[in-house]
């Protein structure tokens, strides 16, 4: 068990450093001078200078990668350029719309796609079937953006029930939040639950053909009460993957649903930063999703070990 | 399924429980961009001015509305009959936000550190002529210039020119304390910056309590937080193609008015293709304005034939040296020994001005046998290729900034124009005083730069703004990047 976790950490802890050194140098060598960004076609050449020696632009690119990746080993990712705040700080703020949104986001597809796929599946290959499916089928070909502007028109601008965009932050309450959220996490949601609907429905028919699922019936469960005991439950496994990868996907892949609705998200803190040639907030953060991925992954390996008996007996 | 039904109660429920922004003494402004920083010093973000210029910052002068300069943290100054002695009057019982009282001293700290070895101001050149800063008594300051300079009044109301506490100078990007009539509240970055009124303002009072800018960077979403009323009004409103639609509604004020963005076709005078003044009058009237006015503009912009704004009084109205003309341009560049056409690089930054109106010149520059390669480039790039690099036939910028027409003296400045006849008569606009004076000569300026086809002038940028229809004393024209907030109010 010790050699198979220690091997993980080892990946792991490489994976970290490659990654580190690939986002450094990528962005360094994006053309643009950050300082010469700031002050505009207006400023003197010597302000640009002393600029750049105040953002600490002035030392060779070495240098700034190892004073980078050693002061993120203590927890200190940088300075931002243009806000002159730590990047911590900055992210700090923006992940608590990211999250929640990325939850949310969750939870709405789940709820929409479980029943669904139910649906589908206990109905497999008739006329409810196919309509069903047609209309995953859309769900997954409507880009988010569009869909997200359809709900504005309607949600919004018509029928003045929801906010354009924007969230009044979590000091002003809950509901307030969570209300100004659920347009962004119904537009991040429905590609998801099409997904999560097709994959729910094709893992429920493949259990609805095991030998378990018919004995189940046999000893005289209705369809769904076997549903609900035998099948579901294996058919889940599947389903609980794509979740997880999609979470991920969420918190960084907001972005233009970010932008729609006007929210200060971690998408939008990356996108700005590459705007504004921000360099040391795009490393950071970049890293840090990365960090949290590969984290996440390292835990899954962990998982394993406790689902999957076999990983744990010693060769 | 049986959780859709509470589901459904709670989101009905949340619909019904609308934000309270019911009382109608705050006011919410869109921005496209969010400030970088909040210290307009130190940095030339035109967003910085827009959230604090003379809301929360003020400067010794300022600038209103119609474009005039007016006093501001100085209450009257007197000039020295040579010229270079400036001795400023400040205003009395004035003090910061955070408490502690203004004087000759914060005067001079502030000057003396925007034009310091090493100030990162963006604009140290307004500055430059500065000799010495010299406190007289608490409410008495003495500048003295080493030559004298017509437009230093004028310098002093920038936003680069504001007043601050020595004491806080230092946090100014984050948290802004100044002397106006609004207190910084809070920044919620990447989303908005809240302003609070400032009860112990020195000058008239203002009536709004509150004002918040918040930043939208999407055009559509703008349009929906306007429409469905998130935003009171977008001073800068980035979607004119859906204006009409505002125009329509009487919810609504559509405020068209001017800024000092001179929009050009900015050109390489020392590209070898285009160093032949002829080759350049043929690109000048290869352009056909209006069409570029209407097709990128919508039809807001008003066409320019030199580097200078319309609505300044010494503006001299030169387009017809530049007019539409496809067989004179022919004609010129066949006389330039142009004869198997020209191919031209066209770099394009992301402002939709140039994106639109470069797609509009390239095929208007087609016409008459000159075949541009577009290339679009981000700020930054722009920055580092077209800018500082040098490498670029043709771009399209609005320069902003009030009054610039001498960037033309400067031979290493971008376009590479380089005429001891417009610096010699930059030099003697900097030592004229007299108005009269000042004014033949500024216009002498203009018929130069027109004459030597320096670069094709397209057209002013218009400021469209939209705003509830009940919004009253939003500024119409931009003399300068703000978004000045001491007049705005609600009417009934």
């Amino acid at each position: 068990m010790s050699s198979y976790f220690f091997s993980r950490l080892k990946i792991l802890i490489l994976s970290l450093f490659f990654a580190s050194l690939i986002i450094f140098f990528m962005i360094e060598i994006i053309p643009g001078d950050p300082a010469s960004f700031m002050l505009g076609i207006n400023a003197e050449p010597e302000t640009v200078d002393a600029l750049r020696k105040e953002l600490g632009l002035d030392i060779s690119t070495f240098e700034r990668y190892f004073n980078w990746i050693t002061g993120m080993l203590t927890g200190d990712f940088g300075v931002s350029y243009t806000y002159r705040v730590p990047v911590s700080e900055l992210v700090m703020a923006r992940i608590g719309v990211s999250i929640p949104l990325a939850l949310y986001a969750i939870f709405l597809s789940t709820l929409i796609a479980i029943p669904i796929g139910i649906f589908s599946a206990s109905n497999h290959g008739n006329f409810k079937d196919l309509s069903f499916m047609g209309f995953t089928q859309l769900g997954i070909a409507i880009p988010n953006f569009w869909f997200a502007m359809v709900l504005v028109l309607i949600f919004s601008i018509y029928l003045k029930w929801f906010s354009a965009g924007g969230v009044p932050g979590w000091d002003k309450g809950f509901f307030v939040n969570l209300k100004a959220l659920t347009l962004p996490a119904f537009a991040l949601a429905l590609p998801q639950a099409s997904i999560l609907a097709r994959i729910m429905r094709s893992a429920l028919i493949e259990t609805l053909s095991q030998d378990y699922f018919r004995t189940a019936r046999a000893s005289g469960l209705t369809f769904f009460q076997a549903v609900k005991k035998h099948a579901f439950r294996n058919a889940l496994i599947p389903v609980l993957t794509i979740i997880g990868l999609q979470f991920s996907f969420l918190i960084a892949g907001a972005i233009i649903i970010e932008n729609v609705f006007f929210l200060p998200g971690i998408g939008r803190l990356i996108f700005q930063g590459i705007v504004q040639r921000d360099l040391i907030v795009v490393e950071s953060v970049v890293m840090l999703l990365v960090f949290s991925v590969i984290i996440v992954n390292f835990l899954v390996d962990m998982a394993y070990l406790y689902v999957d008996p076999r990983l744990r007996v010693k060769k | 399924m049986k959780i859709l039904k509470p589901l459904f109660a709670i989101i009905i429920t949340l619909m019904w429980m609308s934000p309270l922004y019911a009382e109608k003494n705050s006011v919410v402004i869109g921005m496209q961009l969010e400030p970088p920083n909040l210290d307009p010093t130190g940095g030339a973000a035109a967003a910085i001015d827009e959230v604090v210029y003379s809301n929360v910052y003020e400067g010794l002068t300022r600038f209103r509305a119609d474009g005039s300069v007016t006093p501001g943290l100085a209450k009257s100054w007197t000039i020295s009959d040579d010229g270079l002695v400036y001795t400023f009057q400040l205003q009395e019982n004035v003090k910061f936000h955070n408490g502690s009282d203004f004087d000759a001293s914060d005067v001079k700290f502030s000057i003396d550190r925007a034009r310091d070895e090493n100030s990162t101001n963006a604009q140290k050149g307004l500055f430059k002529g500065i000799s010495s800063v010299d406190v007289v008594n608490s409410s008495v300051i003495k500048i003295t210039l080493s030559n004298p300079n017509g437009g230093f009044i004028r310098n002093l109301a920038w936003g680069d020119a504001i007043i601050l506490d020595p004491d806080t100078a230092n946090s100014a990007a984050s948290e802004p304390n100044g002397t106006g009539p609004f207190k910084f509240s809070k920044w919620v970055k990447g989303d908005r910056v809240e302003l609070v009124k400032n009860n112990d303002y020195w000058g008239e009072a203002i009536s709004l309590e509150k004002a918040s800018f918040k930043f939208i960077s999407d055009p559509t979403a703008a349009f929906a937080a306007l429409m469905a009323g998130d935003v009171d009004a977008f001073p800068v409103y980035p979607a004119p193609e859906t204006l009409a639609q505002f125009e329509a509604d009487p919810n609504f004020n559509v405020i068209v008015g001017s800024t000092e963005g001179e929009t050009i076709l900015s050109t390489n005078n020392k590209s070898e293709k285009l160093k032949d003044v002829r080759v350049r009058k043929a690109i000048a009237h290869a352009i056909n304005r209006q069409a570029i006015v209407d097709g990128a503009m919508f039809g807001f912009g008003t066409p320019i034939g030199t580097h200078f704004a319309p609505h300044h009084p010494d503006y001299i109205d030169l387009t017809s040296q530049s007019n539409y003309d496809p067989e004179k341009s022919k004609s010129l560049l066949l006389e330039a020994g142009v004869s198997d056409g020209l191919n031209l690089s066209l770099k394009l930054p992301p402002p939709s001005y140039a994106r639109r109106g470069g797609e509009i010149i390239a095929s208007q520059l087609r016409e008459v046998g000159i075949e541009t390669k577009i290339e679009n480039l981000e700020w930054a790039q722009w920055l580092e290729q077209v800018f500082k690099g040098k490498d670029y036939d043709l771009t399209i910028v609005s320069h902003t900034e009030p009054m610039d027409i001498g960037i033309y003296g400067n031979p290493s400045y971008y376009f590479q124009y380089d005429s001891q006849e417009f610096r010699n008569l930059m030099d003697a606009l900097n030592l004229e005083t007299n108005d009269q004076e000042r004014s033949r000569i500024l216009k002498n300026a203009q018929k130069l730069i027109a004459d030597d086809y320096v670069n094709g002038y397209l057209f002013q940028l218009a400021k469209t703004g939209v705003a509830n229809s009940k919004l009253v004393g939003l500024w119409k024209n931009s003399p300068t990047q703000a978004n000045d907030l001491t007049g705005v109010s609600w009417s009934n």
